[in-house]
């Protein structure tokens, strides 16, 4: 018989990795778990209130607003964002000098810093100046984001198409370059119609990017924060002020701690929960 | 259906090929017909054109230059949906999300083909195919040698399709199995009737599948004839040493105006003209009391019979000799069988006929 010796001394090759996940994201959390289940007025003072910041949120109607608006710009850029970048790589050239030229245009929007496309977007919105402003009103659509709900969505589903769609094209791109040239030839010979091709050869074989895409997009776009507050800051009214923009004015502007900190750890939860809905619905098929 | 004929085929996969370039060309000025029913091989090393070849006639490439006919119609121009051609590939392609139902149904349906009648079809293929019990199963589910098999499904499914084309189809399939698909392909061409041509670099597999072999070498065909003319008279010394196991021994020799080959003085071959090389397989020579004089180097044991490497100054030659019959020691005399010895010249065999 044999006794099996543990080398204990691995775990501190884990222990870097454990701190640095502790510090970045544990504590943190932990921070706001606090924060959540307690009211302060100051001073270090804090006082223990279960969960009744949480119920609060959760009955707050600002805050049910703030999410259906959140879920429904993530659906709306979603809705678009898939089909038009699996459409827009299912156009670009496979091969020759096309192929560069189209992947650095694709690459340029992912390549600007968040504040930035909000300011461009800004610019190019307004209706005396901007190009697409103007250019709205001049065609007859008396367009100004600033006072109008319609026109700042507008502006901004827009602005986050121009944005991340090439994320999903260059995603469906390389997926469709993995495809072997003997499904096309096989397709061609069996008689495959361009939409039979795409169906039965090019959608199976981009299932796994275009799960990555979904969860990037549904996961970035459900945190949009920057771009939109730089465009619209929320405005005018309330009609743009997204779930991290409302989080944000109760945390920093009010200096709600407590509801802030129950807030964020809903929201947190939610998108767990819905990343995970995305997972196991778009994984399904394989179990069988 | 009909026979396949290929007129002053040539392809390049330049834009601009220089005719006088042979390098540029993937297929050279073909001439080929192929008879309806026939059991074709083509055979060649990597990179002769055998793929380009199969393509062409698929349509999955258009010719540089001549014309592909069917029959009477030419087909050089159409799509390879519209021609009535299979084609099955190196590697097996199985649209993933189908049944395998589905797969096979699938060249049917996009034809518009009613569904009883493509239920009836499915059926009778997947009889002949042994995949009656898999029907429903996924595809992507399926071994690389059952996804091969719905690959050749769907092309034997279609009641037009008048050839079949293989390209290379054994080369993923396990060894144990290769055989197995071996002789379920010659079984399916004595009872489908259709036309298939299969592309391999292998000789075995062309030489047991094929009722005639084509060899190609650089886009050219050097013979093609059955596989008994291919082994006893090979038209090019390509042909005699890449089929054979070993290959065809070739000599340098001299010829005489009366025809008769000299290799190192002694008269080994008679043709009708002149040439430059003796080629004799290791089949047709064997040791006797005389004839040309050699050193045994080296005998190797293949089972049935050994293959003797015997020297004549700096020229080896094979001898195969069959199993218990008695070698000489060290030197020995070889006789070259004339019915089976050849003579070429520039590596084209001179006609003794």
């Amino acid at each position: 018989m044999t006794t099996r010796t543990t080398n204990q001394k691995a775990w501190w090759l884990v222990l870097p990795v454990v701190l640095l996940v502790a510090f970045n994201a544990v504590i943190p959390l932990m921070a706001v778990v606090n924060y959540s289940v307690q009211e302060t007025f100051g001073n270090n003072q804090f006082f223990f209130e279960g969960v009744r910041w949480f119920e609060e949120v959760m009955k707050s109607p600002r805050f049910r607003e703030a999410l259906q608006r959140q879920l429904l710009f993530t659906a709306t850029i979603l809705a678009i964002q898939i089909p038009l970048g699996v459409a827009i790589a299912l156009a670009m050239p496979r091969k020759g000098i096309g192929v560069s030229i189209c992947l650095v245009l694709m690459a340029m929007p992912l390549l600007i810093p968040y504040n930035v496309v909000g300011a461009m977007w800004n610019i190019f919105a307004l209706p005396d100046i901007g190009l697409m402003g103007r250019g709205l009103n001049a065609l007859g659509w008396d367009f100004n984001y600033t006072r109008q709900p319609i026109a700042a969505w507008v502006t901004l589903v827009a602005m986050d198409v121009w944005h991340w769609t090439s994320l999903v094209v260059l995603l469906t791109y390389a997926g469709l370059s993995a495809i072997p040239d003997a499904y096309y030839q096989a397709a061609r010979i069996d008689g495959a119609s361009r939409w039979a091709i795409f169906r039965h050869i090019q959608l199976p074989k981009l299932k796994h990017v275009l799960l990555i895409a979904v969860l990037l997009r549904f996961m970035d776009s459900f945190m949009i924060y920057t771009e939109a507050v730089v465009l619209t800051g929320g405005g005018p009214g309330n009609a743009t002020t997204l779930l991290s923009i409302d989080l944000v004015k109760i945390a920093l502007g009010q200096f709600d701690l407590g509801p802030a900190a129950a807030m964020s750890l809903i929201y947190f939860l939610i998108i767990l929960l819905l990343s995970w809905l995305f997972y196991t619905v778009m994984t399904r098929d394989e179990e069988k | 259906m009909a026979l396949i004929s290929l007129e002053k085929l040539s392809h390049s996969y330049r834009a601009e090929p220089r005719e006088s370039e042979p390098g540029d060309w993937a297929l050279r000025q073909l001439d080929l017909q192929w008879a309806d029913r026939g059991a074709y091989a083509l055979l060649g090393p990597s990179g002769c054109g055998k793929t380009t070849l199969l393509n062409l006639i698929s349509g999955l490439l258009q010719p540089s230059q001549g014309r592909v006919r069917f029959g009477e119609r030419d087909v050089t121009a159409l799509d390879p949906g519209a021609r009535n051609i299979a084609q099955v590939f190196q590697f097996p392609v199985v649209y993933d999300t189908m049944s395998v139902f589905d797969n096979l149904a699938f060249p049917l349906r996009n034809r518009g083909v009613g569904e009883a009648e493509v239920k009836a079809r499915v059926h009778e293929i997947a009889a002949l195919l042994d995949l009656q019990d898999r029907l429903d199963a996924r595809a992507a589910g399926l071994t690389a040698d059952g996804k091969q098999k719905i690959s050749l499904g769907r092309g034997l499914v279609r009641s037009d399709v008048a050839a079949i084309l293989f390209d290379e189809p054994l080369t993923v399939i396990d060894p144990h199995l290769k055989w197995r698909l071996r002789s379920k392909l010659k079984e399916l061409h004595q009872r489908v009737g259709v036309t298939m041509i299969y592309v391999t670099h292998d000789q075995t597999e062309a030489l047991t599948f094929a009722d005639q072999v084509v060899v190609l070498l650089d886009g050219q065909v050097v013979q093609a004839g059955t596989p008994v003319e291919l082994f006893e008279r090979p038209r090019h010394t390509f042909v005699g040493h890449f089929i054979g196991s070993p290959g065809m021994n070739l000599l340098p020799c001299e010829t005489d105006a009366a025809g008769v080959a000299r290799f190192a003085g002694y008269a080994l071959a008679k043709g009708a003209g002149r040439g430059d090389q003796i080629g004799v397989r290791p089949e047709f020579v064997r040791f006797a009391e005389a004839g040309l004089p050699v050193r045994i180097e080296r005998v190797s044991d293949a089972g049935r019979y050994r293959i003797v490497e015997a020297r004549h100054d700096e020229h080896l030659i094979k001898v195969l000799v069959a199993e218990g019959e008695p070698l000489p020691n060290e030197q020995g005399h070889l006789a070259f069988d004339l019915a089976h010895t050849h003579i070429y010249a520039d590596g084209w065999l001179v006609d003794n006929a």
